[in-house]
């Protein structure tokens, strides 16, 4: 036959069953969707980097510090200015903003910009274009919208900050190269860096991020340039290890983009810094336009990975949804081929045949998908745009369309496949007497062709997940996973055969008896159906599973918590009037000193030279890292020791420590295990200047989710009791407007004091929860949407054999309402069984989850499991009753006749 | 035309194996009309599963023009089918997506020898030779059983085939619709020199063959040839 007229015959062929086969084919219709959307949505964002690294950056070029920049820095800048390389600068600390109106006060994140930042992009304001006045001679601040309610002000009202009176000039619209949600943890406040003397609010020790962004001169190749220009800067600021600077920097974001962040303690800013007689000077970064780009670009490709996985197995499980959808459309044509075959059709053209309708259907099914992809995708960057640092303009990805539309076309033949390759060994003489379906047929296990089509399969499995992670290992990992579930689904379902066979009694009713035997019957949906609901059930239960868990951390144990309002950033002479300022509304409840310190040897031997020890694979963080370390007597409440002793009489560490021994040292487990010490191991600290030595005699468990100050390293009292210090004071004062007069009242007097009270974490922590529930949520609801159509087409495929044997019933003198029963027995108990499954897979996978990927317990949540489960039983009766209706639709005449 | 050697075919039926047909062996002559007759459960559909080529003996040969069925693959009897025989089922087995004239084509198509545009007007006037004219757009469901029969002869005869095949083909037909298909068959079989071999319980349709094999129990027990009747 000429392969013209044979497309045409299969056009022709495909008549009645365009629709069906469609619907089965378009299974992997939200797989294709998931990966067009992730690509796409990707190489949107991607492209957005490139085109908007400068902004994001805000110039050619960026140093920065948590330290003030060394003598150094200062010098390159200087000479760089000279040879027509702008710079400007940026101070970042943490302060509170006390609103002249209303009196409200809330902690902020203060921006100290100078003239000319940022040399790329614009920030916006409303109203608009009032930035161009923030370098003028009157206090100007410019304010998060979100701050002007907390703090119920508007624009034009005053503000102050430290030591100085503003005035709101404007909220700011958008800021080049940070993402909205920052303002979530603190409201930004930008203010021109002419005022920062003048706030007062830097002191020694104080906590702040210092950056200068430099703008090469016209007429440079600015990447290129900008690359060499980092790397003499590199040379010139660490002669011994440029490497190093570039190396941590990258290191430190890699760990900021996968959601590490800081402890509790380090994000409210309590955290001073000194560069002088530290140890290991401090760090200073240099970034390029490029390194920006490389960095977001990783970690969108990242996103992208995770992303695709849960697109792979959607698409997978669309593959089963194609394959058993198939399998029923290929059982209907049975007698079609027997015909073909005694008219003389060859087993290739009957195959050509029914490939061809496939083909063209699976192509529906995935257009459809790309179709819904390009939807989702164009929609994407409104409903994250609050996490990006950047505007994503959404354009069509034609690569990842056509990926899409290649990969969906695929998997859809090669699952179409397994159950078309039957159609090749129906007999013509089933024209003359037909078999039962499973019987026409039939199934060589050895069939080459078959072998074939399952090697493409696992194939096309491996090959998808390992391009789609873009790593061997984990793309096996991710088959293994996937198969080891359709394993033990497939068991799962053998099992409830056996079961279902053994159990059925005589002596039960009548519907119960059919309904339970259908389960083990020829013809039976067991498996096929098992397996769409136990995946589906899996992958949403796990979703839901782990983010519970994962929200849980964030909770504050706020009941056990002795107070409700911190102060932190106290000087030694502000404390104790503060403390007496505070009494007057309620009582102290902690006063905690904090003397700020670095690692100066380990054993000794000297922090730097560990460092440069390449053979020791210790993170970099716990040795250059400023610690913010107390000295006490006794444990507090959120600690426990697990190692060692904890010694409260001071008499006896005395006696212990000898003359000039080392002092009592007691450290965090997390800390320890990274420092690589152990009980008995010397540290000497390098505590402003001057060398403490210490021995480390316990090692605490630290609960830091507590409203309490806590700390890597406590040390002995006598250890620290002459060093200069802060303090930090927390105080219970539970009626709310005490408080607010409280915070007020203590700016007032101490500009330089932050406060922070526990409702203020406790909202801050449920926006940001709320919103990365929302994006679960979505999750869940896309894998609980991959079953349904994967179902239908299961329930589809034995829909023939059920809707003669409903109608035989009806036949014989059942009622409807009997084979309803007999129909909701079936599917009840393929529900429950696919919905248990797919539960212990998920409990597994989560557990493994929590305990391999986010290093936590797992508390299995038995509400959400138990919803879960019973939403799934009545998904399924719902499909199988729906699907079953023309049981009742269609005479008893008609479907005979039809037999 | 046709010949059956020794044919005996077995069927796995738990441990022992049973057999449908023991050494049936005979030879029809081209251009024969002969009829295969026997009560149910007898093998007369066996053999003609064997006689056509759908199915292949357990022992024995089949020579179909010459061609020994048992020596050759499924796809090389599908091929010879194509080419050769012609059938009509008790059931019509018209492929329920295709057209009545679509139907027709079908064979011509498989072939693959002649353009669309000859297929079609040889299916048409095929049509219109068994009284279709007009219905050629039909589906199968739009068609009445005698209608369909007809479609079904209509197919059976648009490859010009040396032999035709009939299982029970007015079993499923009233009497006055079953005998117009009974004379067009006869007719055809005249005009084209057509052998049909047709397997009936029907003995008034048996009587006007020319020659009538009865089976019992999978083996020839009669085997009587007759002046034909209507030449």
């Amino acid at each position: 036959m000429r392969p013209a007229v044979l497309a045409r015959l299969a056009w022709q062929e495909s008549r009645t069953a365009r629709r069906r086969l469609a619907l089965y084919m378009s299974s992997i219709a939200l797989g294709v969707a998931a990966l067009v959307a992730i690509d796409s949505f990707a190489g949107n964002v991607t492209r957005s980097i490139r085109e908007q690294s400068r902004s994001l950056l805000g110039g050619d070029l960026q140093v920065s510090s948590r330290a003030e920049f060394p003598a150094v820095v200062d010098t390159l800048l200087d000479s760089l200015a000279g040879a027509g390389v702008a710079n400007a600068s940026v101070t970042s600390f943490a302060s509170m903003a006390l609103a002249g109106g209303s009196g409200n006060t809330r902690l902020v994140q203060v921006r100290a910009v100078s003239d000319g930042y940022p040399f790329y992009g614009t920030i916006g304001t409303q109203p608009a274009g009032r930035w161009a006045d923030a370098h003028g001679d009157a206090p100007l601040v410019f304010v998060d919208p979100s701050l002007l309610v907390s703090l119920d002000a508007q624009v034009g009202d005053s503000m102050r900050l430290g030591r100085q009176m503003f005035t709101i000039a404007g909220s700011l619209e958008n800021v080049p190269g940070d993402a909205g949600i920052t303002s979530v943890i603190g409201p930004r406040v930008f203010v021109s860096s002419r005022w920062l003397d003048a706030m007062g609010l830097l002191q020694a020790g104080s906590r702040a991020e210092y950056e200068a962004v430099l703008r090469l001169p016209p007429g440079n190749d600015g990447t290129r340039a900008g690359t060499a220009l980092a790397r003499a800067l590199r040379r010139r600021i660490d002669p011994a290890n440029p490497d190093r600077i570039a190396e941590d920097a990258t290191r430190e974001r890699a760990a900021g983009a996968l959601g590490g962040g800081e402890r509790l303690d380090d994000s409210v800013g309590v955290e001073n810094t000194t560069a002088e007689g530290a140890t290991i000077p401090p760090r200073v970064r240099v970034r390029t336009v490029a390194d920006t780009e490389r960095d977001f670009t990783e970690a969108v490709a990242r996103l992208a990975d995770f992303l695709s996985v849960i697109g792979l197995i959607a698409l997978l499980l669309g593959g089963i949804g194609v394959a058993s959808g198939v399998h029923a459309f290929v059982v209907s044509k049975i007698d079609t081929v027997a015909v073909l075959r005694c008219l003389g059709a060859s087993s290739r053209q009957v195959l050509t045949l029914y490939v061809l309708q496939a083909g063209v259907m699976g192509l529906v099914g995935a257009t459809a998908g790309t179709a819904l992809g390009v939807a989702i995708q164009l929609a994407l960057p409104g409903a994250v745009k609050d996490f990006l640092p950047l505007d994503v303009s959404p354009t069509l990805e034609w690569r990842a369309i056509g990926l899409g539309l290649a990969i969906g076309v695929w998997v859809a033949l090669v699952f179409a496949l397994r159950p078309l390759l039957a159609l090749r060994r129906v007999s013509p003489l089933q024209a003359l007497r037909r078999a039962t379906d499973d019987n026409a047929l039939p199934r060589e296990w050895t069939d080459p062709a078959r072998l074939i089509v399952d090697v493409l399969l696992i194939a096309s499995i491996i090959g998808i997940a390992v391009a789609r992670t873009g790593d061997w290992v984990e793309g096996l990992f991710v088959s293994v996973g996937i198969t080891v579930a359709v394993l033990v689904l497939w068991g799962a379902a053998s099992v409830l055969i056996k079961l279902a066979r053994k159990s059925v009694r005589s002596t039960w009713p009548f519907a119960l008896r059919q309904g339970i035997a259908n389960l083990y019957r020829p013809a039976n949906q067991t498996r096929a159906v098992t397996l769409a609901l136990g995946f589906g059930a899996f992958l949403l239960s796990t979703v839901y599973l782990v983010q519970g868990n994962l929200l849980k951390r964030f909770e504050i144990a706020d009941s056990a918590a002795a107070g409700n309002l911190l102060f932190f950033d106290v000087q030694d002479d502000q404390v104790d009037a503060l403390d007496s300022l505070v009494r007057t509304a309620g009582p102290i409840v902690e006063r905690t000193p904090i003397v700020t310190m670095r690692v100066s040897s380990v054993n000794g031997r000297r922090a730097q030279a560990l460092m440069n020890d390449t053979t020791i694979d210790r993170p970099g963080w716990v040795l250059r890292r400023e610690y913010r370390s107390s000295y006490r007597d006794s444990l507090s409440a959120s600690e426990k020791l697990v190692q060692g002793e904890w010694t409260p009489d001071a008499a006896k560490r005395e006696r212990r420590r000898g003359p000039n021994g080392p002092y009592e040292v007691s450290l965090e487990s997390g800390v320890a295990a990274d420092l690589m010490v152990t009980l008995g191991d010397t540290i000497t600290w390098d505590v402003q200047g001057v060398r403490v030595p210490t021995v480390v005699t316990s090692i605490r468990e630290v609960n830091w989710a507590r409203f309490e100050t806590n700390f890597f390293a406590i040390f002995a009292p006598e250890a620290l009791e002459a060093a200069p210090q802060q303090f930090v004071l927390i105080a219970n004062i539970p009626d709310q407007t005490v408080l607010a007069r409280v915070q007020r009242d203590a700016i007032r007097r101490f500009p330089n004091v932050s406060s922070l009270d526990l409702s203020v974490i406790r909202s801050t922590i449920e926006n940001i929860t709320s919103r990365v529930t929302i994006a679960i949520r979505f999750l869940g609801v896309f894998c609980l949407a991959i079953g349904i159509p994967v179902l239908f087409s299961a329930v589809a495929a034995t829909r023939r054999a059920r809707l003669r044997e409903g109608v035989l019933l009806r036949t014989l003198g059942a009622s409807r309402a009997l084979v309803q029963r007999v129909l909701f027995a079936e599917y009840a108990a393929l529900g429950v069984l696919g919905a248990f499954t797919g539960m212990l897979l998920a409990f597994g996978g989560a557990w493994a989850l929590m305990r391999w990927v986010f290093d936590d317990t797992f508390v299995p949540a038995w509400g959400a499991a138990g919803a879960i489960i019973a939403a799934t039983v009545a998904l399924t009766v719902g499909i199988g009753l729906l699907t079953s209706r023309d049981v009742h639709r269609e005479t008893p005449m008609a479907v005979l006749r039809d037999a | 035309m046709l010949v059956a050697r020794a044919l005996s075919k077995d069927y796995a039926s738990g441990e022992k194996p049973l057999t449908v047909l023991h050494d049936v062996s005979f030879e029809i002559a081209r251009g024969a009309y002969v009829s295969i007759v026997g009560p149910s459960g007898s093998g007369k559909t066996t053999l003609l599963g064997l006689l056509a080529g759908l199915d292949t003996p357990t022992r024995g040969t089949i020579l179909l023009d010459g061609a020994d069925m048992g020596a050759l693959d499924e796809d090389a009897r599908a091929a010879l089918r194509g080419e050769k025989v012609g059938f009509v089922f008790q059931s019509f087995q018209l492929i329920p997506t295709l057209t009545a004239l679509e139907n027709v084509q079908v064979p011509l198509e498989l072939r693959g020898e002649v353009s669309t545009a000859e297929a079609t007007k040889r299916a048409k006037a095929l049509l219109d030779r068994v009284g279709l004219h007009g219905r050629s757009h039909h589906f199968p469901t739009q068609l009445s059983g005698g209608e369909q029969q007809r479609v079904a002869l209509a197919r059976a005869f648009v490859n010009a085939p040396a032999i035709l095949f009939a299982d029970e083909p007015t079993g499923n037909l009233d009497g006055a619709t079953g005998a117009r298909i009974v004379e067009l068959i006869e007719e055809l079989n005249r005009e084209r020199g057509t052998t049909v071999v047709l397997v009936t319980h029907d003995s008034a349709l048996a009587e006007r063959t020319q020659r009538t094999i009865r089976l019992a129990d999978g083996a020839v027990i009669e085997d009587i040839s007759r002046v034909p009747s209507l030449v």
